[in-house]
């Protein structure tokens, strides 16, 4: 408290003193007769001084800043694809630093050297086509070979990946990110966001999960069943807002179970297998170094965005709504700790869309490995696959059950 | 004289003006005059101003040193926001929120716009005052009550909006996932739906005053560029605001009425949503098609001020008056063709995104012969470096240094890699943010003088643009460093890189803490501003008719403000408003309202 009445009389004094300092300052003008609106020559010099003092400075900063920092800060791109934007980029940027140079030394010179002057006229020189002409067509030359550059880069990035790429997903949700590798027959199984328990959070479609998740929506811990039963007992008397509350938690509920019994009826039990044989991967990314990868994103809750910082690569993840992005990496983890000389660098996947209080943590490590290294890492985890892990038993018959009681209801 | 003063009236305004004496309220308060509510907006927005540069401040401080206690923190914030003088993670989050709304929309657009068309349409056409005086009113006190709206988001409980100044669904429309969410995000919209209705009061008048109004003989190739610029900027306003309107309708509906419009296939907080079939990116498209536009609603009246401020500075005429108009006319259209540069990495059909790359990088063109156009202007003149020329160079720099930048994000396979990272941060800022404010600084200390009547001290103002100057580049400039490196924007703590690449998280914190000092250094440096804007309104030197020779219609209009803006008969214009210098005449400046000598030719 002590601190903010010292800070708030400090701060009325300075008000005081700059006020006073501006009446000598209108006194003395005063005397000397000069008037606010009459720039003197000496301020005028001294401004055109400061002008051309500042631009060398600005330069000689930005300078220190490349050299310090390095040319782009980034480090050498770990992917094909990002060795070519990263050529593209140089060249943009040395033409970029170019016209910065050039346009602002002109400009701050320019203040400079015409500053005025006594008995000098300004040159009265309203237009000139022929220049205007010049520096019209110019810029749109020079815009044409960067637009024709990086559209053909572009068209290569987004480009479909054919039958050679790994297939990926990268799933995220508030705040972290999780990964499912397609599998022994690289083809991802497909999901539905209704179909997202406890023991399957990535909604999986298959024939069991959509029985758990019907089983699930009934007689889960707010299934609807148990929210029947609060609703319908006599001894508890709710008010308003919270039966309200309830009873549209009931009605979404029981709609979303219609759409699930409906998809129950529909699904085709070929598309199963194509789910039990993706690998969920939770902590770090694995990716084999030189193997093109096709990665799909999906989000749970709100729009994430995928950044690969070093392999250059970005896409947002957003919900309902399928993205994807391929890269394909061309430097290890070790290779690049030792071009980064620094042994515990890792490369990240970060989280690059706000999405909340916690979005700068989201993150993953990202470990990109030799080819044998990358295939025993693979062939431990083959024996991990979603079935392995959630589905062991052939649980089907139960969950059977327990929909015939629940639909015969 | 009343008779005469009010002969260009009009019948719109009978029975009202008949009587000079004014009570307080008609005059300060409800005024329909246009140079009263030009300054009404002036003070709102340099209030509001302040506020946004304040929350800057506090998230700085978290930036530069993370995890560290602070009193000033605790000061602004208390201990529901800042415990033990740490900002909470959520609040850093709607500090940038309110920061980017409040600097974005309210100074720079109800600012920048609002004052200066306000004040300059009229006075500079040769018309008594705008063509509504009541509309025009009401523009002001709906950007007063929108401000009010704002400001009463940070007092909420639950906080202010903390999805970003774009206000991305669905984080925006689940409070689930944010606090900010909740009540703030409400108020939010509903400060936003205000704002838009007084934006598009206020820039139907501009159009209508500029088409209808001007004076005999102030032809459109007449008019000066400032009046080009607001004419133009008022006309993207009132085509991109509406559809900002409809895509904050549509997230009001998905929040409150249970509709799917941005909705789809969500789980969140563990409760899974039944919307299906909605689009994020339905929004985007909608936000930006105004947010694309309104990036030029910020920066063409600061480019027309610029133009006017350099032209009387330099003694000389603007160079190339009329591809200046042809520029500023291309990049309004241009603007809205654009939008989609803003979404090359958000899953929109990479073939539309390399359509967006091409229009995008046409801008550079407009853009670089505006740049010339004044490099020329300069050339040769005779300067003088008022405070506002000063303001105006720096504007030109600011220009081409955030305007290079931006040939590299237009490139869509360049953006993947630098999209939403501090690169972008210090792009937008210094084009448009810096620039900007170098305008609107610049429209002050130049017009200063038929605002108040009084002249600003200029030793102050020398002052002020300086460590204006110094701060600006030196918190924007490091910036593109950080982004060059990978930092993503809107993060609470670059501590994080930490764990993963030492050498990239010592560079950032270093950054980090070199930014906020300049940060801190510019706005103490803004006090200066406020002091000397403040004391020269009361105490300042009486400013005589013209102080600056400068040739525009405002200048023949007497120091004491009054209704009608001339005491006889309206001004005719014979000239355009750039002879100055011109061979064969005394003085060096030639009023617009000058007939031509004999044997003398029109430009």
């Amino acid at each position: 408290m002590e601190n903010k009445l010292i800070i708030l009389i400090v701060i009325i004094l300075g008000a005081i003193a700059l006020a006073q300092l501006v009446r000598v300052y209108e006194i003395s003008a005063k005397l000397r007769k000069t008037q606010e609106h009459e720039i003197s020559n000496r301020d005028n010099n001294l401004n055109a001084k400061l002008m051309l003092g500042f631009i060398i400075a600005l330069f000689i900063g930005f300078i220190y800043l490349m050299l310090e920092y390095g040319w782009t800060g980034r480090g050498v791109a770990a992917s094909v694809e990002g060795k070519e934007t990263d050529w593209l980029l140089n060249l943009n940027f040395v033409l970029v630093i170019i016209i910065f140079f050039f346009t602002n030394f002109l400009l701050f010179f320019f203040t400079y050297k015409y500053v005025r002057k006594p008995g000098v006229k300004a040159f009265y020189y309203p237009h000139n086509n022929k220049l205007e002409m010049i520096w019209t067509v110019v810029p749109a030359i020079v815009l044409a070979v960067i637009i024709i550059l990086g559209l053909q880069t572009w068209n290569d990035l987004v480009a479909p990946t054919g039958k050679e790429a790994i297939r990926i997903e990268l799933f995220s949700k508030q705040f972290d990110w999780t990964a499912r590798y397609a599998g022994e027959d690289n083809t991802l199984g497909k999901f539905d966001y209704k179909l997202t328990t406890d023991n399957n959070e990535l909604a999986l479609l298959t024939t069991n999960t959509i029985d758990s998740a019907i089983s699930n929506m009934m007689n889960g811990a707010n299934g609807i069943s148990r929210i029947q039963k609060l609703l319908n007992n006599r001894d508890t008397i709710f008010n308003d807002s919270t039966s309200n509350a309830l009873r549209a938690d009931l009605s979404r509920k029981e709609r979303l179970y219609r759409l699930l019994a409906q998809m129950k009826a529909n699904h085709d039990k070929k598309l199963d297998a194509s789910a039990w044989d993706d690998i969920i991967q939770k902590d770090t990314l694995v990716l084999c170094k030189g193997q093109v990868y096709e990665i799909s994103l999906r989000a749970k809750d709100v729009i994430h965005s995928a950044f690969f910082l070093h392999m250059r690569a970005q896409m947002n993840a957003v919900p309902g709504m399928p993205t994807r992005l391929k890269f394909t990496p061309s430097m290890t983890t070790e290779e690049m700790r030792i071009s980064k000389n620094n042994p515990a660098f890792n490369y990240t996947l970060m989280c690059n869309k706000i999405c909340g209080g916690a979005h700068y943590k989201m993150k993953m490590i990202v470990v990109v490995k030799e080819k044998a290294a990358y295939n025993a890492w693979m062939a431990t985890k083959k024996k991990e696959t979603f079935k392995d892990k959630y589905f062991p038993a052939p649980a089907a018959p139960v969950a059977a059950a327990v929909l015939d009681t629940t639909m015969t209801n | 004289m009343a008779s005469v003063a009010h002969e260009g009236h009009g019948h719109d305004h009978h029975g009202e003006h008949h009587h000079h004496e004014e009570n307080f309220i008609s005059k300060y308060i409800f005024s329909q005059d246009h140079k009263m509510i030009g300054k009404q907006f002036l003070m709102t927005a340099v209030f509001m101003g302040v506020v946004a540069m304040i929350l800057s401040i506090l998230f700085r401080i978290q930036l530069a040193w993370p995890g560290e206690s602070s009193d000033f923190l605790t000061f602004f914030l208390g201990e529901k926001w800042a415990p033990n003088g740490v900002l909470k993670e959520d609040m850093y989050l709607g500090l940038v929120t309110i920061h980017g709304t409040i600097m974005v929309f309210f100074l720079l657009t109800g600012g920048l716009s609002g004052t200066f068309s306000n004040m300059l349409i009229p006075l500079q056409l040769g018309a008594r005052d705008m063509a509504s005086g009541f509309l025009n009113m009401l523009s002001y006190w709906f950007f007063f009550i929108s401000s009010i709206l704002m400001l009463v988001s940070l007092f909420v409980e639950s906080g202010p909006a903390m999805a970003g100044w774009t206000i991305y669904p669905p984080l925006s429309a689940l409070p689930q996932a944010i606090s900010g969410s909740g009540l703030g995000m409400t108020l939010w919209l509903f400060s936003m739906t205000i704002f838009i209705a007084s934006s598009l009061i206020g820039s139907l008048n501009y159009i209508v005053t500029v088409i209808n109004l001007r004076t005999q003989g102030m032809n459109m190739t007449r008019m000066p560029l400032t009046i080009w610029a607001f004419f133009v900027t008022a006309i993207l306003g009132v085509l991109s605001f509406p559809v900002l309107l409809s895509a904050a309708l549509l997230l009001v509906m998905d929040r409150l009425a249970g509709t799917s419009f941005y909705l789809s296939d969500i789980i969140v907080g563990g409760e899974m949503l039944a919307n299906h079939g909605g689009s994020p990116l339905l929004y985007q498209h909608l936000f930006w098609f105004l947010g694309h536009p309104e990036v030029y609603i910020v920066l063409l009246p600061a480019l027309g001020l610029s133009s006017e401020i350099i032209a009387t500075n330099s003694r000389k005429p603007i160079f190339g008056y009329k591809a200046m108009i042809g520029s500023i006319l291309a990049i309004g259209f241009l603007s809205f063709i654009v939008w989609g540069h803003h979404m090359f990495v958000t899953g929109m059909n990479p073939f539309l995104g390399s359509v967006f790359v091409f229009t995008t990088l046409l801008i550079a063109i407009p853009s670089a012969v505006k740049v010339f156009n004044y490099l020329t202007t300069l050339w040769k003149g005779s300067l003088v470096l008022t405070p506002a020329m000063l303001f105006a160079i720096g504007l030109v720099s600011t220009f081409i240094t955030g305007g290079v930048t931006g040939i590299i994000l237009a490139d869509s396979a360049l953006d993947i890699a630098l999209h939403d990272t501090y690169f972008v941060v210090a792009h937008f800022h210094i084009v448009m943010g810096m620039s900007a404010v170098f305008g609107m600084f610049g429209g002050v200390y130049h017009w200063f003088p038929k605002m108040f009547g009084k002249m600003m001290n200029t030793r102050l103002g020398y002052a002020h643009f300086w460590i204006t100057l110094i701060g600006a580049y030196g918190v924007f400039f490091p910036m593109h460093f950080v982004g060059l490196a990978g930092a993503p924007r809107r993060y609470y703590d670059y501590s994080v890189f930490a764990e993963t690449d030492t050498a990239s998280a010592d560079m950032m914190l270093d950054l980090n803490v070199v930014i906020t000092i300049f940060a801190i250094f510019a706005a103490l440096g803004q006090i200066l501003f406020l002091f000397n804007f403040f004391y020269s309104i009361f105490r300042g030197p009486k400013a005589p008719m013209n102080p600056w020779n400068s040739n525009t219609l405002e200048w023949t209009t007497p120091v004491e403000h009054m209704h009608g803006n001339w005491p006889g008969a309206l001004p005719v214009v014979h000239r355009w408003p750039y002879d100055y210098s011109k061979p064969g005449s005394e003085t060096d400046f030639i009023p617009q309202d000058i007939p031509l000598a004999e044997g003398e030719e029109e430009h």
